[in-house]
């Protein structure tokens, strides 16, 4: 298939710039898509329109909104489904193979992440339910209803739901999916190297039956991104530490950053520690480690030497192989500077000494590794003696881990912030501080991997909330 | 006028404008000390726009540390001068001495105007930077000439351009939003058919009101440089497709390099622009050995020679780059297509913030 060329979805309207960029084929210079750019005034204009998108959406059954969103989901896995402006067709295997091509995952965990956003689709009533405490979703329909005997009455705060995606996880569209059946429309900027999973979604929307306005596509550069995030009613934004730091205090923006996820064991069960390796590596591994939900640090009471060799042997079993090899679990960097950065900053962290390199004596070759064209980095872990070494909270856009030893006692004072913390432990004492712990966003009690999530569970805010204000609501059947 | 006509009537205007400025009795303190040390006599050895190259780039510093004064020609050494500035975001900013240069130039390109976008008798706005810029007498005198009158909404592009440096995005914005709400109340209650404005500040009224439903019929646009994308973005949408679009490229040294707006949609909306010969020459040169003029359809840096009675400024090395296009029937000398920034592909510019 000849490179395709995304264009802008203007509210569903296919809009073909001039402003024209090239995406070239990881380590190669051959074109694998044109995307169209749009410029910051162009998406600020539109946004004064999604009032009309919204308006359509609204005027929807909820009910109908949640078989659509079912239906796409099929559509999703297995149809054959528009790409580009020639009428070109896409097959799932295509879909694969073109995201591979620009953003370096191995085909296994495309396939993976294929099959956990189509899981979204499919569970968008539970999400839905999850996320509501059980609301009717008919409550959106009529604008008010009843909740556990009480009257409530939803109203959307914003026409849109902006999100700025990034290129190096597919994944995270399931974050929006359930935006349509909640009746808000989307508008997406991709990720450079990645149009391929928004625009598949979208289509996949829009042939089971979901109005195209709802859908709005802005590829476009820094001022654009900018725009969006100043103008749109709320938006999702992916990005480090500053990013996060710049938006903390803003209501209409949800920032995902860094997850900082950590993986504890409680005194009571660190004599099992080895029944628990699987559900470590696979928290550390997981998506080529790309997740804010995998695990960055590993604290144990004790016998972090013993299990930091344990799982450092098993991680270097995960090795750089060819893309399409179905055993391959390690990504390549779509961006070949970036390996080179996160090799320098893992490389200065051991040298401010007080860490080990476990994995060195285990992993063929150096860390920073190149094959077919591509820049990879080796699964790394590093036994950490303090919290305080530079490396026993860092995360890394490939597995990478820290081992710390702490008193069960000074753990929760000590891992600061995280995304999830999955907590191996029966002492219920414990259990009521981890509960009470508010640096930690989502609680994982027993052998649970810290990437597996359950999407009718909140993830870094309530979509539902972050879309709908409650207001006070009264009615008289009189009237 | 064919292209061998053209190049006649350059080298006869470079011929007079280094006797002018190297003559004793008409020219200017600056020209003629510099004569004196360069060891060559131009008046001898400029036979045509070729020979230009013999002087070395104007440095557009001199125009801050020189003295206003030194720059004024003999001739007019009696007459008080106009002074425009251009920069100076901080420090003293670099000024340029005039007397009726802006008047020629602008009737000059009033004659490229559609009477039918641009109505004779129609009133104008200027929405941007005035203050202490030849642009703001030069409108108004356009609009005069055009017998119409001109209202004027101020901009400060130093403000903005210090907000954007410190990030202040927000006041920027806000600050962007007072200087609309004044041009909008005008539009709307005023009887306007011109605009000259800058790309962002038209975008901006366009988020406002519908341009071309406020009697708004041609708008003449210059300041900054705009992508393919974005003049289809202002035609098409910002004014409807039903005011006319006239992109310009100029400053305060130059005068303005006009465009031919009836053929921007069959260009794809790439804009070539062709500067005010004889009176002033662009060129697209080689960034690194300047002396060489890059090929057709090739960027270069622009090279801009402004050669008239008041002010004689070769080769000076303008902070654009551009693509080298060739001669139109209607303006038979090199063009300059999709300005840019200087180096806008490997460095970070602020430029467009207004």
């Amino acid at each position: 298939m000849s490179a395709p060329h995304i264009p802008i979805l203007r509210q569903g309207r296919v809009y073909k710039s001039l402003d024209v960029q090239t995406v070239n084929r990881l380590g190669s210079t051959e074109a694998a898509a044109e995307i169209s750019f749009a410029c910051a005034d162009m998406i600020k204009y539109d946004l004064r329109k999604m009032g009309q998108a919204r308006a359509i959406l609204k005027a929807m059954r909820s009910e109908d909104l949640i078989e659509i969103t079912k239906k796409a989901g099929e559509i999703f896995l297995h149809d054959d489904l528009p790409i580009g402006i020639d009428g070109a067709l896409q097959s799932p295997e295509d879909y694969v193979l073109s995201l591979a091509a620009t953003s370096g995952l191995p085909h296994s965990l495309i396939r993976m992440n294929m099959k956990r956003l189509g899981g979204i689709f499919g569970q968008i009533d539970t999400i839905f339910r999850g996320l509501t405490r059980g609301l009717d979703i008919a409550v959106l329909d009529k604008g008010y209803g009843e909740q556990g005997g009480s009257p409530v009455s939803f109203s959307a705060s914003t026409n849109e739901l902006a999100v700025i995606l990034p290129s190096n996880s597919p994944a995270v569209n399931a974050l929006w999916i359930p935006s349509i059946a909640m009746k808000v429309p989307v508008l997406l900027k991709p990720g450079r190297e990645e149009p391929w999973t928004p625009w598949r979604v979208i289509q996949a929307f829009i042939k089971a039956g979901c109005p195209p306005e709802a859908f709005s596509l802005y590829p476009t550069q820094h001022d654009g991104s900018g725009v969006i995030i100043r103008r749109a009613g709320r938006v999702m934004l992916f990005g480090d530490d500053s990013t996060v730091k710049q938006y903390e205090h803003d209501p209409r923006i949800e920032v995902h950053g860094t997850g900082y996820s950590k993986l504890l064991i409680g005194e009571d069960e660190i004599e099992n520690w080895r029944d628990y390796v699987d559900t470590i590596v696979e928290s550390i591994s997981a998506n080529s480690g790309r997740s804010c939900i995998c695990t960055s640090t590993v604290v144990v009471p004790k016998y972090g030497d013993e299990i930091a060799k344990v799982v450092a042997q098993r991680l270097a079993e995960i090795k750089p192989l060819a893309q399409n090899d179905p055993e391959a679990r390690l990504s390549g960097f779509a961006n070949p500077k970036f390996a080179e950065w996160i090799n320098e900053a893992v490389e200065s962290g051991l040298k401010s000494g007080g860490a080990t390199d476990v994995t060195a004596e285990f992993r063929e070759g150096e860390r920073f590794h190149e094959r077919d064209g591509m820049n990879y980095l080796q699964p790394t872990l590093v036994r950490c003696q303090t919290f305080d070494q530079d490396l026993a909270i860092r995360e890394f856009l490939f597995p990478f881990a820290s081992v710390v030893e702490c008193p069960q006692a000074e753990m929760l004072d000590k891992i600061g912030p995280s995304l999830v913390v999955t907590a191996i432990t029966r002492d219920m004492d414990w259990i009521n501080q981890l509960f009470d712990c508010a640096t930690i966003d989502r609680l994982n009690i027993g052998n649970v991997p810290t990437n597996r999530i359950q999407w009718d569970q909140p993830h870094e805010g309530n979509l539902f909330e972050f879309l709908y204000t409650r207001r006070s609501f009264q009615i008289a059947l009189s009237a | 006028m064919s292209p061998d006509e053209a190049r006649s009537q350059l080298d006869a205007q470079v011929r007079e404008t280094i006797q002018w400025h190297f003559s004793p009795e008409t020219g200017c303190p600056f020209w003629l000390d510099w004569a004196k040390t360069a060891g060559w006599d131009p008046r001898q050895e400029i036979k045509g726009y070729d020979d230009i190259i013999k002087f070395p780039h104007f440095q557009d510093e001199w125009l801050r540390d020189e003295k206003n004064e030194r720059f004024v020609p003999n001739a007019y050494k009696y007459r008080p001068f106009n002074v425009f500035e251009t920069g100076g975001t901080t420090g003293l900013p670099k000024q340029r001495v005039g007397w009726d240069d802006y008047k020629h130039d602008y009737e000059q390109f009033s004659d490229t105007l559609s009477d039918e976008f641009f109505p004779r008798g129609g009133n104008w706005i200027m929405v941007g930077p005035t203050g202490p810029r030849r642009l703001r007498l030069a409108v108004e005198h356009l609009a005069n000439h055009r017998g119409g009158s001109c209202y004027f909404v101020d901009l400060d592009p130093r403000w903005v351009k210090k907000l954007i440096l410190r990030k202040e995005y927000d006041q920027a914005e806000r600050y962007q939003a007072h200087v609309m709400e004044q041009a909008v109340e005008i539009i709307k209650h005023r009887d306007i058919k011109c605009i000259f404005t800058t790309p962002k500040l038209l975008a901006s009224i366009g988020e406002r009101i519908s341009i071309s439903s406020h009697g708004l019929r041609g708008c003449f646009c210059g300041g900054t440089s705009m992508t393919p994308e974005y003049v289809r973005f202002l035609q098409e949408e910002v004014l409807e497709g039903k005011a006319q679009f006239v992109p310009t490229y100029g400053n305060t040294l130059m005068g303005l390099a006009v465009s031919i707006p009836e053929e921007l949609k069959q260009n794809q909306y790439s804009v070539t622009y062709y500067a005010p010969q004889p009176r002033a020459v662009l060129r697209i040169v080689d960034a690194d050995k300047t002396e060489i003029t890059k090929d057709y359809g090739e960027y270069g840096r622009v090279e801009l020679t402004t050669l008239t009675k008041e002010f004689f400024m070769p080769r000076f090395l303008e902070r654009d780059e551009a693509i080298r296009r060739k001669p139109h029937a209607k303006y038979p000398w090199d063009g300059v297509g999709d300005v840019r920034p200087f180096g806008a592909l490997t460095k970070t510019v602020i430029e467009g913030v207004y």
